[in-house]
Formats: structure tokens, sequence, C-alpha cells
């Protein structure tokens, strides 16, 4: 060979590919395999939507609480006799009522007092079946202070606190299969008459178990002395602190140790605390079912690398780079996981609203865990699709050909 | 002036032990020829397409490619060279099923950066010269294969290459078909594209100006020197 082409370095232009034309390549390559795209998405939908849902449901039941506890205040205290060193209960003092209505910024109190009487729904009832139920002697205003409320019936009064007349709590009465006033209920070994049945008292659910009757008829029939076991109390909310220090002192100069002070409000809270551990295990099993979804989204895309190595070849042919081809990829691999993310979180919303409804929540949910959600999506989809997108990117441009 | 290929000694191996599919292979071509590189099947065609083509490198050997020598070329300037010198027809027209005639002839602009309206615009353009401007909203299964291989055709020179590469373009084509393709590469040729055929069909071969045969890899006549020797 005599002449060589004289080495001018071309100038030409580079490849370029437009971020528009990526966003239609990747919906395009979506497009043409739609049941194939939906199904893949769907792991990803599936774990968006629980994560979604717990979220949602957990924000709902905590807004729900929010609510509950401003209706029912967080301004009660209650003021328990403790048990002895030898296990007995304790009593206290006839006039810790009394003394708690004359610590400053008190606004009301009343009491309670267990008795160690069983209760019975007849004199048939199997003696050991006590159905959990404790008979209390309740102070005339005691509803007033707990916010507890009639359902049926009327309450305790002066005339009927001398008679064997019972008030049941709500559970109490469901547990004794009692539904409306006049029944019979077998009490401390005699029939009293149910005269009333309460609501359930969110702030104070040991009285839904309870049987309450009279201090006249309980002095009479099972020798209680006026001596109360808990004290209930309202105070306005900025004097809590200061009045709960006051109470044991008040009540019990000798040994405040005995008594124990506590604030119902608090242990609804807890509670909910403890609902919301469970949240931390769906949110597990939501994570769990997005890396499966995202495991998902990477077969399909190893999958649809393989079979579409001519459509690459072809690109190539045209004049695409490696990190166009690559990016192609990608972007299809992102846009089924938001697909599947945004897909989810519709689902999520659903499932919220229907719990919430059911549940009679206000349906709330954090509008960033539906941002931090299709986020995650997209890094999922991100993190699935590269190594699949890599492949794509080094399939050989003669791969056209080769057919 | 420059021959726009430029082939010397080029040899292309597979594996290990190594098969050569092409060896010690040179010829050059000039502007504005059309050429047909004609072989019996496994010959070496489909490799040396893709020698010049940019799509594949020499084992050993020398390429220049409009100008540019292939090995000094990193991946992303041989796309460009493909981008915006080289047009390519496979055998099997590879369209995309999904959409139009017009789309599948504007990709051809894909990756040129040019804008999508631009590119419908030259699509439509290239369509009505390959004498399919009444079909630019039809898609490939509703087209005949001529039909098709003519869109494949508009797309590859939508964008104007100096250099059309066609891999056995009437290779899936009746013969009606096929000379209507003959004769548009023809026509494209004479407003000044150079145009290599790859064909193992020596009737086709023997209507083009000049003919380089392939047999085992080497290079077995070549029309152009039997002339001027
Ligand atoms: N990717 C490859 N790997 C191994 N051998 C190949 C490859 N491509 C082509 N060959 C071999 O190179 C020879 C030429 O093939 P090819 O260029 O496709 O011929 P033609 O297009 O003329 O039919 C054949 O023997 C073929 O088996
Ligand atoms: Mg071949």
């Amino acid at each position: 060979m005599t002449t060589l082409p004289t080495v001018t370095r071309a100038v030409r232009p580079r490849s370029r590919l437009r971020g528009r034309d990526v966003i239609a390549l990747g919906t395009a390559g979506l497009r043409a395999r739609p049941t194939r795209a939906l199904l893949s998405a769907l792991g990803i939908a599936i774990g968006m939507a629980a994560m979604i849902a717990v979220v949602g449901v957990s924000a709902s039941s905590q807004a729900r609480l929010n609510d509950q506890l401003a209706e029912l205040g967080t301004n009660l205290l209650t003021s328990t006799a403790g048990t002895s060193l030898t296990g007995e209960q304790t009593v206290l003092p006839p006039d810790a009522v009394d003394k708690v209505r004359l610590v400053p910024e008190v606004e009301s109190a009343s009491s309670t007092a267990a008795l160690q009487v069983s209760v019975y729904r007849s004199i048939l009832s199997d003696p050991a079946a006590t159905g959990g139920i404790a008979t209390m002697v309740a102070d005339e205003n005691l509803l007033d202070v707990v916010y507890g409320a009639i359902r049926t019936g009327t309450w305790l009064n002066h005339a009927t606190s001398q008679y064997p007349a019972v008030v049941l709590g709500n559970t109490a009465a469901e547990r004794l299969g009692v539904v409306e006033p006049g029944t019979q209920i077998w009490l401390g070994g005699q029939y009293f008459t149910v005269i009333a049945i309460l609501d359930s008292i969110a702030l104070a659910p040991e009285l839904d178990t309870a049987a309450f009757i009279g201090s006249d008829i309980a002095n009479q029939k099972f020798g209680y002395e006026g001596n109360p076991t808990t004290v209930y109390e309202r105070s306005s909310d900025e004097a809590v602190d200061r009045v709960r220090s006051l109470l044991a002192p008040t009540i019990s100069p000798q040994s405040p140790n005995d008594i124990d002070v506590s604030r119902p409000s608090d242990a609804l809270a807890a509670k909910n605390a403890a609902n919301q551990a469970f949240t931390g295990l769906f949110l597990g099993l939501g994570s769990i079912a997005l890396l499966v979804g995202g495991i998902g989204v990477a077969n399909t895309m190893i999958v649809s690398v393989l079979e579409r190595r001519k459509e690459i070849g072809l690109r190539r042919a045209l004049g695409a780079t490696r990190p166009h081809i690559l990016v192609q990829f990608l972007t299809e691999a992102v846009l089924l996981s938001a697909l599947g993310g945004v897909f989810g979180s519709i689902l999520g919303m659903i499932a919220t609203a229907t719990l919430a409804a059911i549940n009679g929540w206000p349906f709330t949910l954090p509008f960033l865990a539906i941002v931090v959600g299709v986020g995650a999506a997209l890094v999922i989809g991100g993190l699935a699709g590269f190594l699949p997108a890599i492949r794509a990117a080094r399939t050989p441009p003669t791969a056209a050909l080769n057919s | 002036m420059n021959p726009i290929v430029f082939l010397e000694d080029v040899e292309r191996s597979y594996g290990e032990p190594p098969v050569l599919a092409c060896a010690g292979v040179t010829f050059s071509i000039q502007q504005g020829e059309f050429v047909a590189i004609v072989g019996p099947s496994g010959s070496g065609k489909s490799t040396l397409m893709n020698l010049i083509g940019t799509l594949d490198r020499p084992t050993a050997g020398r390429a220049f490619i409009g100008g540019s020598d292939v090995a000094a070329m990193n991946d992303r300037d041989r796309s460009a060279l493909r981008a915006y010198e080289i047009g390519f027809v496979f055998q099997h027209f590879h369209l995309a099923d999904g959409v139009t005639a017009l789309e599948n002839v504007a990709d051809g602009l894909l990756y040129s950066g040019t804008a999508r309206s631009e590119r419908r615009r030259l699509a439509k353009i290239a369509l009505e010269r390959v004498g399919l401007g009444g079909r630019t909203g039809h898609r490939p299964n509703q087209l005949s294969g001529g039909e098709r291989q003519r869109v494949a055709i508009a797309r590859a020179v939508v964008g104007d290459p100096p250099l059309l590469l066609a891999d056995e373009p009437t290779g899936n084509l009746d013969s009606v078909s096929g000379a209507t393709v003959v004769e548009l590469l023809s026509e494209l040729n004479r407003r000044g594209t150079t145009v290599v055929v790859i064909t193992h069909d020596n009737e086709l071969a023997a209507r083009l100006p000049r003919r380089i045969a392939i047999r085992d890899g080497k290079v077995v006549g070549d029309s152009s020197k039997a002339a001027t020797a």
C-alpha cells in the first residue's frame, strides 16, 4: 500500500441525547411490555402500601389519642392506697377526700372504696366465676370527677344508697349479661337490683369492671367504715404538677410513701406508645416487601436487557454511546419503581382511610411519609436497575448484526 | 482526496485458539463510490461491515474510517462517527414494532441531540425521498417487506451521512422489492452518498459499479483493481 490517509483528527460533534428523549425512551420501554411492567411494579407497590398504611394508621390513631386527651383532660390525678408489706390492700383515712379538697388549686375530688365482696349473675352461678368484677362504694359525685356518663338508668342517690341497689360499669354489665335496669344480680350473698349501667370511662378503666353500691348499705351489710381506696381529683392543667406533689403528704402525713399517685392520661398515652411498638414490626415487614420488590425490578430489567440485545445494537449503530444506553435502562428501572411507589402510596392511603373510618379515627397521613416513600422507591429503582443497565451498556455494538 | 474507507492488512479473530473471520484485508473506498462486498455465507462480510461501521475494531492492521484511525478512537468518538457520518441498513430491518414509520425514521437523529419536532420534520422528508410519503403513520407490521426496508433506509439517511452501509439489504425481500431497494440505493449514490452493499448475491453485485469479492475472510477479487491494472 502506498497512500496512507493523512491523519487529520476529524472535528465532529459528539453524540447527544436530550433529557426529554431519555424520559420518552424509558416510558416507551415500559409501554412496550405493559403487563410485565405492572407485575414487576406490584412488588414495590405492595411494600409501599404496607409502609404508608402503617405510618397512616399510627398517625391516625395518635391523632385520635390527642383528640381523646383533649376531650378527657390530662388534669385527673388518682391517689390509691398501696398494698402493705404483707400484701394486704390498705385503705385511706375516711377524711381523705375532704383533705384533698383543701389542697390549693384542687377543683373537685371524689372517691371509691373497693370491698372484698364477690358479684355473680345469680345464686346459681359458679362461685369461682367472679368475672373479675369488683364491688365498690362510690361517692355521689364520682361521675362528675372522672367524666363518666350513664348509658341507662339513674345514678345512686341519697335514697337508693340505703337499699340493695347497684350501678354496673360498662364491662361489668357485659360480663354479667345485664342490658337494662331492673335486673337482679347476686352480690355479697343477696340480690341487688341494677338501677343503672355506665358508659365506658376512658380515664378510669378500673371503674368499667366495677359494681357500685351506696355507702349506707355497704356499711350495714359488709362492714364498710368509710375508708376509700382511691381518691380521684381534678385541678387546672397548670396546677397538676404542684397538686401531684402535695396529694400523698396531705392524705397520709405519717406514711406518704404508701400512697400511689398517678395520672391516668399518662397511662393512656403509654398504652398508645406500646401499640406504636407494633408499627416498628410492620415497618420492618414493609421494608422487606420493598426489598423483594426491588429484586423483582432488577430481575425484570435483566430479562429485558437480554431480550433487547438487538435494540441495543441498533441504538449503538445509530450513534448511542455506552452512557446513553446505561441511562436509558436506568431510567426505565426508576420509572418502573416510581410507578410501583405511586400506586402503592395510593393503596396505602386507601387502606389508612378505610381503617380510620372503621375505628372512628381522624384520617391523618404525614405528607413527609409519602415524599420519603416515593423517594425510597426511586432509590430502590436506581439500585435495582444499576447492574442491568451496566450490562446493557456493555452489550457489544455488533449485537444488531449478529442475528 | 482521502478515502472514506481505508483498510490495511486488517484482521479480526475470535476466541482462543483464534478463529480468523477476516485476515490481511486491504482496500480503500473513495467518496462517492457504490461498492458491493460480495461473498458466500460465512466468508466474513458481516465482520467487515462491523469493522467499516466502527461497531468493532480490528485485532490487527489499520482501519481509517471518515479519515480517522479507528484504533485511536474511544467509544465516544466512534459513537459520534456513527451518529453523524455512517448510516446502517440491516437485513432484518430492525424497526421498532410499536411506533410509526415516521417515529422509526426520526430515531435516526435521536443521538445527534436534534429536537423532536425537527427530527420528525426531517423524517418526513426522508420518507418522501424513499417514496413512502403516504405511509408516515403506518406501523411496521402494516407495511410490506420492501416498504419496511425503505423505512430502514430512510432512517439510515435521515441525517445525511456521507457513508451508507447495507448488510444484505435485499436478503429478506422478493426480487421486485429487492430491485426497488437497489434502485433507491443507487439514487442515493447519485446524490453523493458513498454506498457499500454487502451481499452474497452475485447477480445483485454485478449491477454495481465496483465489486470486492471475499472468501474465507480474504479479498479474492476487486473489480476496480482489475480495471485499472
Ligand atoms: N462473534 C463471533 N464469534 C466467533 N466467530 C464469529 C463471530 N462472528 C463471526 N464469526 C465467524 O467468522 C466467520 C465470518 O462470519 P460473518 O462475518 O458473519 O460471515 P458472513 O456475514 O459473510 O456470513 C464465520 O466463520 C463465523 O463463524
Ligand atoms: Mg452476514
